[in-house]
């Protein structure tokens, strides 16, 4: 009887006891209980577990370690693909901002056909100043038409196979162009030198000639077309005894530099060779 | 088959003398390495086929410039004569024969480069050709001159094995 009816009652204090409880560590009260009581315990978990991963660690780092050195293989041969990538991008960069100037100035000069070419070499004696071009006699190119870059005169082809030719630069020792100066009009003719400038002879001393004046050439002589750049007085040579003055040039075109040029395919150079009497003729 | 391997070789190096050896002068020289080789070809002392990579440089020299063409012919068959000449004497230091050769094939080329020049009407001055040209490539020549004739002698063994008694 007693046992019956006593039940209810404890379990009303059990209630109210853990309701005490929660209360208390609600309010913060227990907590120095509990951290007395938990504090072993996770010590021992944190113990244990980390036995546990490190054992688990000891057990797959073989598998782990292969895995991740096939894996850096990967990664490294992905890297040194899209490092090749990188370059053959920005050399095509380089070459379309080329084309891109060129097609320009074939616009820009729609009286002239054009044909482009790529430099392939240079020439092998240090003496001369030669490039070789991958376009050649089955392109329409013939000896003595005009190269040219966006910037300006490079020089004319000298030589023709079928799919090769090779340019002559005015900066070559044998080479004479023939120009004009800008605003004087003074007439001059350029002469290439072996160390790879340019030299500006046979000016007239009275023509007013400035440093910074433009280069062009002139027409004279059916070796080049009229009105292609070259480049600007730099430098003047002039002595009162001299019969003519001489100029240095700077050149508008980097010789160094020559990647792709164009060729002046409509130009027909003058053969004025049986124009100009032979010794001892009136 | 000596004769043979001189195409392959001799025009992987006329190549690469227009295409990169020409763009990166010192002042204005350059080396030549077609005169290297031959040069160091024709000190090999089992060597025979001297007189054939000669011919072969000079054609390959004569279509990659605009020199007047004979000027590499004699050059280089200057440089394979002195340096048969030399094989037979300089027998024990035959490297030393090596830097002779150069020395002489490359003041022998610049000079008939330049009177060839002249005599087609192209005014070279000749002192600044020498200060400019011709000192350089000899130097860079002279550079190149042991490197190449230790390369040459490794192929000359290849293809010529030394005869084992028994």
């Amino acid at each position: 009887m007693n046992t019956t009816s006593s039940r209810p009652i404890q379990t009303i204090v059990f209630v109210l006891v853990a309701l005490g409880l929660i209360l208390l560590a609600l309010g913060g009260y227990l907590s120095p209980v509990s951290r007395f009581l938990l504090n072993p315990i996770v010590s021992a978990q944190t113990w244990i577990t980390q036995r546990y991963q490190f054992i688990q660690d000891f057990l797959s780092a073989p598998q782990d370690i292969s895995r991740l050195r096939q894996r850096n293989q990967e990664l490294e041969a992905e890297v040194a693909r899209l490092q090749s990538q990188v370059i053959e991008l920005q050399q095509q960069l380089v070459e379309t901002n080329i084309l891109s100037a060129l097609v320009d100035f074939a616009r820009a000069n729609p009286e002239n056909r054009y044909q482009a070419a790529a430099v392939i070499g240079y020439d092998t004696s240090p003496f001369l100043k030669y490039v070789f071009i991958n376009r050649g006699s089955d392109d329409g190119l013939r000896r003595g038409m005009p190269v040219v870059t966006q910037q300006g005169l490079v020089g004319r082809i000298a030589a023709v196979t079928a799919n090769a030719a090779r340019v002559q630069l005015i900066t070559d020792p044998a080479s004479t162009v023939n120009v004009r100066l800008d605003p004087s009009g003074a007439q001059a003719v350029l002469k290439g030198q072996l160390t790879g400038d340019l030299l500006l002879d046979m000016v007239p001393q009275e023509a007013d000639l400035q440093v910074g004046d433009l280069v062009l050439t002139s027409g004279l002589g059916g070796g080049y077309p009229a009105n292609i750049l070259i480049g600007q007085v730099s430098g003047i040579r002039s002595r009162d005894q001299d019969l003519f003055k001489r100029a240095t040039l700077q050149s508008v075109v980097d010789f160094t530099q020559l990647e792709i040029v164009l060729v002046i395919t409509n130009f027909r150079p003058l053969d004025t060779a049986p124009l100009v009497p032979e010794e001892g003729t009136p | 088959m000596a004769t043979l391997l001189a195409f392959p070789i001799l025009g992987a190096l006329a190549v690469l003398q227009t295409s990169l050896v020409s763009r990166v002068p010192l002042l204005l020289g350059t080396p030549d390495l077609m005169l290297l080789v031959i040069a160091a070809w024709a000190l090999q002392k089992k060597v025979e086929t001297a007189w054939q990579w000669t011919v072969v440089a000079g054609v390959l020299a004569t279509l990659s410039s605009a020199l007047p063409i004979g000027v590499a012919f004699v050059s280089y068959g200057i440089a394979t004569g002195l340096a048969l000449l030399l094989r037979q004497r300089i027998w024990q230091a035959p490297v030393l024969a090596m830097f002779l050769v150069i020395l002489t094939g490359t003041l022998v080329f610049h000079g008939l480069s330049i009177v060839a020049l002249r005599l087609v009407g192209d005014p070279i001055p000749v002192l600044e050709a020498l200060n400019l040209v011709t000192l350089p490539s000899l130097l860079l020549n002279l550079l190149l001159a042991a490197p190449t004739f230790y390369l040459i002698a490794d192929l000359a063994s290849w293809l010529y094995p030394a005869e084992v008694e028994v």
